[in-house]
């Protein structure tokens, strides 16, 4: 039997407009045999929750590059939270200072990738984490 | 530049010289690479000699700086008479602080301003929208109204300073705070020195601070340009910008292709409402990036340079000289700056300065080293600026005109990266023009493919990146970021309302009501919208009122 491929939204919330990193990463991913969906940007986390529930997927990719991480992924965990979504990969990307990652994991994503990691890594984190 | 028995003369040596010296050492000591590449990816020979310009007419390709077709630059003398001006995107959190950060750069020796806008502004949000949540004043300045505009500019005489605002979406309405500040401070719009960005297409293709459709939008673009002739003939109306074109991935005949197509598609836009080709063209600016391909760089500015000449006076039949002359100004790429070890992107960043300068840019913004970590400190700043300052004080190559002309390869490049760029145009014009090729998502594909493709590269290690896929080191992180006070939307959101309760709130609607009926005409909006701004209308307010006349883009996304 086949196995069931991963399924991954990949989400640009709030107002920022670098898309280069999100869309290099959903094709990697899909390169890498992933069903990958891309919201486009200005995404609420009401927007990007509502899709990744309707989408049954396995993994959100959140990324932002404008510095308003801190206020998106902790709203984005939030409403997971009360839609009762526990088995969801949460991971993030973008121009995110070292200094902030304690606390977004704290929050629950599951890991935080920043300017530089190699498609790969992000790839190898995913199918470890989901199986 | 050779005459035929020379050129002859040339290839037999060389011929020779391939098949007994060069072919030895090959033998013994193969070459790192089987092929070598610009940072573009485009294929470099290994020696590049008179009969790779075998055709080449001097006065047709080069000429002289100040001649058609400007491929040695605009000016007579260039950077002999005035340096290029040095001018630091800068602007965070709140008008006051960003106002702090401007006259430490003045007194730093900086030549002119240049405003970074929150996105909540960019995209014609107040502070206080939903959208705005967690956005305020940290990519640039909050603007709410013309209140915040008064504080940023607080004891900077606009007279005697050029400033540039990074605003699109809603220039018209930035550019009318600007002018009724500077009427506060007594100085006529017509001796205002500036640009504005005003460039949406680049907007739809790679940056995203779109708020209307491209219809709507190019007409308030050439709103500006008609407004602009007649009040404001020092003002650059438009920075047609391939910078964000190039940091989404483009390569560097993309960026000059694509950044020209768009500029023809709004020559094209004002002279369909009636403008002559003549009167707007020469308040028309670009904007593009310098990467690290120290000669590809250069050779790009100049190809633009003689490309665009050559469009605006064969496809547009425009006269007057300065039509004719592409001005730029330049910022290094954002997007090779490293994480790891910063300090390696003052190197970066000098040798892209450096390209900027051997091509002949009019003004400069030099990244700073923290810039793939944060909003860049302020001592991050000033090392940024000293770059610009030891390479246009001490290098030299600011003592002659185009130093590189004559060189072989980079005349070969510069043919070849206007050729293609060329080429790209034509199958532009095919699709209908850049906002079709936009609409159907074929800029923006072709893009994103060579995006893709240099990751994969730097992935497979065929691209090397310092500090990333090689040499690394253990690293700790590093200390002294920026960080945006949370107070800042806070502090937005109190000035806001205090603004609402002391405006007179009659004239402000009356303002917004004539500009709500005059945009469903063809009316020029920009004095609806100077009526507006004066009276304490919010950004906001003023889009609002926009986006229910005009309606609002939807970006339509391929992979």
């Amino acid at each position: 039997m086949r196995e069931k491929k991963i399924r991954v939204l990949i989400a640009k919330p709030g107002l920022d407009g670098h898309d280069r990193g999100a869309k290099v990463i959903a094709r990697a991913l899909r390169d890498a045999g992933m069903e990958v969906i891309y919201t486009g940007l200005r995404q609420t986390p009401e927007q990007i929750v509502e899709t990744a529930i309707q989408e049954d997927v396995n993994v959100i990719g959140l990324s932002i590059l404008s510095g308003a991480h801190t206020y998106l992924f902790p709203k984005v965990m939030e409403l997971l939270k009360e839609n009762n979504v526990e088995d969801m990969i949460v991971i993030g990307g973008g121009v995110i200072p070292e200094e902030d990652i304690p606390e977004l994991k704290k929050v629950g994503i599951d890991e935080i990738f920043t300017p530089g990691t190699d498609t790969r890594d992000i790839i190898k984190f995913i199918k470890e984490k989901v199986k | 530049m050779f005459n035929k028995d020379e050129i002859k003369k040339i290839k037999q040596s060389k011929e020779e010289w391939e098949n007994n010296a060069l072919k030895k050492t090959l033998e013994r000591f193969p070459e790192r690479k089987e092929k070598f590449v610009t940072g573009s990816g485009k294929e470099v020979a290994r020696l590049y000699t008179p009969d790779n310009l075998e055709e080449f007419d001097y006065n047709k390709e080069l000429n002289f700086p100040g001649e058609f077709p400007y491929t040695r630059g605009v000016q007579p003398t260039m950077y002999r008479g005035r340096l290029w001006t040095m001018r630091q995107y800068a602007g965070f959190g709140t008008a006051e602080e960003s106002n702090k950060r401007y006259k430490y750069l003045l007194k730093q020796g900086q030549t002119g301003l240049s405003v970074a806008f929150d996105l909540p502004t960019q995209i014609g949000y107040d502070s206080d929208h939903p959208m705005s949540l967690g956005e305020v004043g940290k990519v640039g300045v909050a603007i709410d109204s013309l209140k915040d505009m008064e504080t940023l500019f607080d004891g900077i005489p606009l007279d005697k300073v050029s400033t540039s605002m990074t605003i699109n979406a809603p220039a018209t309405i930035l550019l009318a705070m600007y002018i009724a500040v500077a009427e506060k401070q007594g100085v006529s719009p017509d001796r205002l020195k500036g640009t504005i960005q005003n460039d949406v297409l680049k907007e739809y293709i790679a940056r995203g601070t779109y708020i209307f459709p491209p219809t709507p939008s190019m007409r308030l673009i050439t709103n500006i340009f008609e407004f602009c002739f007649k009040e404001m003939p020092q003002w650059n109306t438009i920075s047609i910008s391939g910078y964000h074109i190039r940091e989404a991935g483009a390569t560097a005949v993309q960026e000059a292709a694509f950044t020209l197509a768009d500029g023809i598609a709004y020559v094209e836009a004002a002279i369909k409402i009636g403008l002559n080709v003549d009167d707007f063209s020469p308040r028309l600016s670009f904007f593009f990036n310098a990467y690290n391909d120290l000669l590809e760089e250069v050779a790009k500015f100049r190809a633009v340079r003689r490309l665009w000449a050559r469009i605006m006076k064969e496809r547009f039949g425009a006269k007057n000289k300065k039509s004719l002359m592409l001005r730029f100004h330049t910022q290094t790429a954002g997007c090779t700056l490293t994480a790891q070890q910063p300090d390696n992107n003052i190197v970066r960043v000098t040798i892209q300065a450096l390209a900027a300068a051997l091509g002949g840019t009019q003004s400069l913004h030099t990244n700073s080293r923290d810039e793939a970590l944060a909003l860049p400190a302020e001592d991050s700043v000033r090392i940024a600026l000293r770059t610009q300052q030891v390479i246009a004080y001490e290098s030299g190559v600011t003592e002659t005109i185009d130093p590189l002309a004559g060189s072989y390869y980079v005349e070969t490049l510069t043919n070849e990266i206007e050729k293609q760029a060329l080429e790209y145009i034509e199958k532009i014009d095919k699709l209908g023009g850049a906002p079709r090729a936009i609409e159907k998502g074929f800029i923006q594909q072709e893009i994103q493919n060579s995006a893709y493709k240099y990751q994969k590269e730097i992935e497979e290690g065929k691209r090397i990146v310092v500090g990333v896929n090689e040499f690394q080191i253990k690293e700790e992180p590093p200390k002294g970021l920026l960080k945006v006070d949370p107070e800042v939307e806070r502090c937005q959101l109190e000035k806001l309302r205090e603004l609402k309760k002391t405006r007179d709130n009659q004239k402000a609607k009356a303002n917004l009501d004539a500009l709500e009926r005059t945009a469903q005409t063809e009316t020029n909006l920009m004095p609806y919208i100077l009526d507006c701004v004066k009276s304490y209308v919010t950004l906001g307010e003023i889009c609002n009122v926009l986006r229910s006349v005009f309606g609002e883009y939807k970006e339509s996304v391929k992979l």
